[in-house]
């Protein structure tokens, strides 16, 4: 390999495979899964912690930044990392071809379709005004 | 084995019921006090006593746990660590130890306060 024996292991990886972004892939799915402890642990810590789970507390905590900021990357980082995940099993259990590119971009739209519709509403509520 | 295919299917449970839950409880918060109403209204729908979401969401609290630490194994077994069979069987029992411990306390803990 023209890298030389210097490489790791994921560089010569790098650019391989017949989508020339299997490493890329997998390192994404790694990265996304770190991000996803810290935000997924906030999550739960964050309901656990609030003092009433009804609809005003839950705005008023959404509405200020330090609820916002986080939610927004949860719901696109997790949507990313459910795609990629998702990805991994399609590959590993649809063989044929065809099939596999209609679950792929099925798998797609509605990881879009979900964060889509989950940031719409969370900044419906950090951008409107506290009921 | 058995916690490499409960990480792949824990995995799928919070992809789709796990963000469809999160968009569908965002939206239902953003949309007024009576999609909310709604929304608690199908948390606490019973059938015959059993509160099916109830049921979901401790599921899905449970796929968390398991997926996040068996997600802290991969982790570190990506660094070429923890191969060994001894280790590796212990790390893997772990996880499934470690995952129904911290979902039965969080459960006991949110309806111990509830009730």
């Amino acid at each position: 390999m023209s890298l030389g024996d210097s490489a790791t292991p994921l560089g010569k990886v790098r650019g391989l495979g017949s989508a020339h972004h299997g490493g890329e892939h997998w390192l994404t799915e790694r990265v996304t899964s770190i991000a996803l402890l810290f935000l997924g642990s906030w999550l739960l810590a964050s309901l656990l912690i609030l003092p009433k789970l009804d609809q005003r507390t839950l705005i008023e905590w959404l509405h200020a930044p330090s609820g916002a900021i986080p939610m927004a990357l949860l719901i696109v980082i997790g949507c990313r990392h459910a795609l990629d995940g998702m990805k991994v099993v399609i590959d590993d259990y649809v063989h044929e071809e065809g099939a596999r590119f209609a679950w792929n971009t099925l798998l797609l739209f509605l990881a879009v379709a979900v964060g889509a519709i989950a940031l719409f509403a969370l900044a419906r509520i950090a951008f409107g005004s506290v009921a | 084995m058995v916690v490499s295919i409960l990480h792949r299917a824990t995995g799928v449970a919070l992809s789709f019921a796990g963000l469809g839950i999160l968009a569908w409880w965002l939206f239902a918060l953003s949309n007024g006090a009576d999609a909310y109403g709604n929304f608690e209204a199908a948390l606490n729908y019973r059938f015959y006593q059993v509160p099916p979401m109830l049921i979901v969401l401790i599921g899905l609290t449970w796929s968390f746990f398991q997926h996040l630490l068996s997600g802290i194994r991969h982790l570190v077994m990506d660094t070429g660590a923890a191969f060994e069979l001894g280790i590796n069987k212990s790390f893997a029992i772990l996880t499934i130890v470690g995952s129904v411990m911290l979902t039965a306390a969080l459960w006991f803990y949110l309806l111990g306060v509830a009730k």
